[in-house]
């Protein structure tokens, strides 16, 4: 298992260089250059010549690349372009927020949806089974941008119980445990789970039914087992299978939603790039992106692991 | 360990000539999509302790139905269940959910045709043997274990310890079967019941599973019921013989007489088309065409449109039970002349 371990985390070296290249090229690549985003439109091209050089945009892109990564491996993302901020400093407050908010999704949409998904997969073709599937329709065709709107107009608008935007009272960024922060967590967390509830659902209810056809099944029937036993039995045969799905849907989750963040006003990361992109602030994107990207990479080798744990048939040792 | 086995088993007080199993009118239907299915129509069968009794027919004739309805492990939404099942004393038809599951796996138990499908996946095999000894016995866990590492010894598998945390996956299929009669034999059940056992085995293993079931069976004094559709496998371990065709006992009795006599044409058409009742240099009979659609059989005699002896009364009527000799039946009008 440690020797899997450590070969897993190697494996992921490769993976993650291979990600930033891709991140500073893709930047590169779009149109737009950060200089004329800050410089104003008529500036003398010696003032642009001066912050080309002053950025370090004036070197080729593969010393620009090298520099970045290098200065990216010991923790330094650069400066933003447009608030000459520390990007790292922002990114990892944007991401502790982020964490926060999809951790609270997670949960609301992983009980639901393997709940569900239980339930549905266990009584297939009944009632209860097509309330829960056209639950997990609904939550997967829904576009969940808009339900964040519309629960804004229901419970913040109309019925004003909860907070619309910002993680805390006047739009405070200092989190804290109490009522006052929590209440705005609801709303997004909510919404965020919509997607998570619907997808995880599905996939519980399909490897519970599947399981269920199998012979092994009729045979734990046929020693006199519980039908609580035999469902512990289903639970542990389909835990793989929908751990998997939910440790992509938690590196969704994780990556931030540009759009959810960006309705309820919450500073994660999704936000951030948001305004990073409107700003042409390079160097914030990719600082973004990449502490993004290797959270996936990262929650890839966490899943395996995982799976590898519960699934004797998976022998990675 | 065998004779350990044995020394706990109650001396088995049974009334004089009260049968083990006795089974009455049973029928089997399931509800589909597109109307019902009859699985079986009307079996009827007694067993004593000790005895074996096989079921032999081709694949549809309703024999693996008649097996797992013995402990109603037919899934309880989409089945129909008529007739009556005793199993030592009990209607197995009338018990309740909480009933039954005290009597599967301990007054019945059940070998199924692939090991591989039948262990779940992911638990060892000495984790659901224990787990099976736990459920019906109440022993502590470590006792549980021990149990299965003696039941793992006496069905011979090699360095039982090791195998005990051994998965599925990581044995060869006759180990595996070896296993599951184990599992089977775990809580000395009065009846097991065998569904094609030895059908996914290669045919060295295949006997070696045969003759330690048949050992396992006399030592214990289990009745078992034992499904197959070959003959040789048949012959090998039975003492009553019943071959089924369309949901029904078409001709039963003790092995020798059924094989010898032969007395319903389906019989005769089985034996025909076995290696065993062919010798060398000569064609393998078939039987032509298949059997009949379940959910819609022919009036008369469903053997019929298959028979080569057919005549127009076989088409008529419902063929009855006859019985030419006290322990030997068959439905078939030939018999009447």
């Amino acid at each position: 298992m440690i020797s899997y371990l450590i070969r897993r985390l190697l494996y992921s070296v490769p993976i993650a260089l291979g990600v930033s290249l891709m991140i500073f090229m893709l930047v590169h690549l779009a149109p737009g250059d950060p200089i004329s985003a800050i410089a104003p439109a008529d500036a003398p091209p010696d003032v642009i010549e001066r912050l080309k050089v002053d950025y370090g945009y004036d070197k080729p892109l593969p010393v620009q690349f090298a520099l970045w990564l290098g200065r990216a491996v010991t923790g330094d993302l650069g400066r933003s372009v447009a608030t000459g901020q520390s990007v790292s400093g922002e990114v990892m407050s944007a991401v502790g927020n982020t964490i926060m908010l999809s951790l609270c999704a997670a949960l609301v949409g992983f009980t639901l949806g393997a709940g569900l998904g239980f339930v549905a997969g266990y009584n297939q073709g009944r009632a209860l089974d097509k309330a829960a599937t056209a639950i997990a329709i609904a939550g997967i065709s829904v576009p969940h941008y808009w339900l964040g709107m519309v629960l804004v107009i229901v419970f913040s608008v109309q019925l004003n119980v909860l907070p619309a935007v910002g993680m805390g009272p006047g739009g405070s960024s200092d989190w804290a445990w109490d009522w006052a922060h929590m209440q705005h967590l609801i709303l997004p967390a909510i919404t965020l789970a919509v997607i998570p509830i619907g997808i995880v659902m599905r996939t519980t209810r399909s490897a519970v039914a599947e399981i269920l056809n199998q012979e092994f099944v009729q045979a734990l029937r046929a020693k006199g087992l519980s039908e609580r036993h035999v469902l512990g039995h289903v639970v542990r045969n389909v835990a793989p299978t929908v751990l998997a799905v939910m440790g992509l849907q938690l590196g969704y989750l994780l990556g931030g939603s540009i759009l959810i963040e960006t309705v309820f006003s919450w500073p994660g990361t999704g936000f951030l790039l948001n305004t990073a992109i409107f700003r042409r602030d390079i160097p914030m994107l990719q600082g973004t992106i990449l502490v993004l990207a290797l959270f996936f990479v990262f929650l890839n080798v966490v899943v395996d692991l995982i799976q590898t744990a519960v699934d004797p048939r998976i022998k990675r040792a | 360990m065998t004779a350990a086995l044995r020394q706990d088993a109650a001396p088995v007080a049974a009334p004089a000539r009260v049968p083990l199993v006795s089974v009455e009118g049973l029928t089997v239907k399931f509800k589909g999509g597109d109307g019902s299915i009859a699985a079986v129509n009307g079996v009827d069968f007694t067993l004593e302790r000790g005895k074996v009794l096989t079921i032999l027919g081709e694949s549809g004739s309703g024999k693996s139905v008649t097996l797992k309805a013995m402990m109603r492990l037919h899934p309880a939404r989409k089945t129909t269940y008529g007739g009556k099942i005793m199993i030592g004393g009990r209607n197995i038809l009338a018990l309740s959910e909480r009933e039954l599951v005290q009597v599967r796996g301990s007054v019945v138990s059940m070998i199924f045709q692939e090991p591989m499908l039948a262990f779940d996946p992911v638990y060892t095999i000495g984790h659901q043997i224990a787990e099976t000894v736990v459920r019906h016995e109440g022993v502590s866990r470590r006792d549980a274990d021990k149990r299965a590492l003696d039941l793992l010894e006496m069905v011979q598998i090699p360095s039982a310890a090791r195998r005990l945390k051994a998965y599925p996956h990581e044995m060869s299929g006759g180990m595996r079967q070896r296993a599951m009669i184990a599992l089977a034999l775990s809580c000395r059940p009065d009846l097991l019941l065998a569904d094609e056992p030895t059908t996914a085995l290669d045919a060295t293993v295949q006997m070696q599973v045969l003759v330690l079931l048949r050992q396992l069976q006399r030592e214990m004094g289990m009745a078992v019921i034992f499904v197959t559709h070959d003959m040789g496998v048949a012959a090998e371990i039975a003492d009553d013989v019943a071959v089924m065709y369309a949901g029904r006992f078409i001709e039963a009795g003790p092995v020798g007489p059924v094989i010898g006599k032969r007395l319903h044409p389906y019989t005769e058409g089985l034996l025909a088309s076995t290696v065993h009742g062919a010798s060398r240099g000569e064609r393998l009979e078939t039987i032509p065409g298949s059997p009949p659609n379940l959910a819609k059989l022919p009036s008369g005699c469903s053997f019929a449109p298959r028979c080569k002896y057919v005549e127009q009364r076989c088409r008529e009527t419902e063929i009855p039970l006859f019985k030419p000799e006290p322990d030997h039946s068959a439905r078939c009008l030939r018999i009447d002349r």
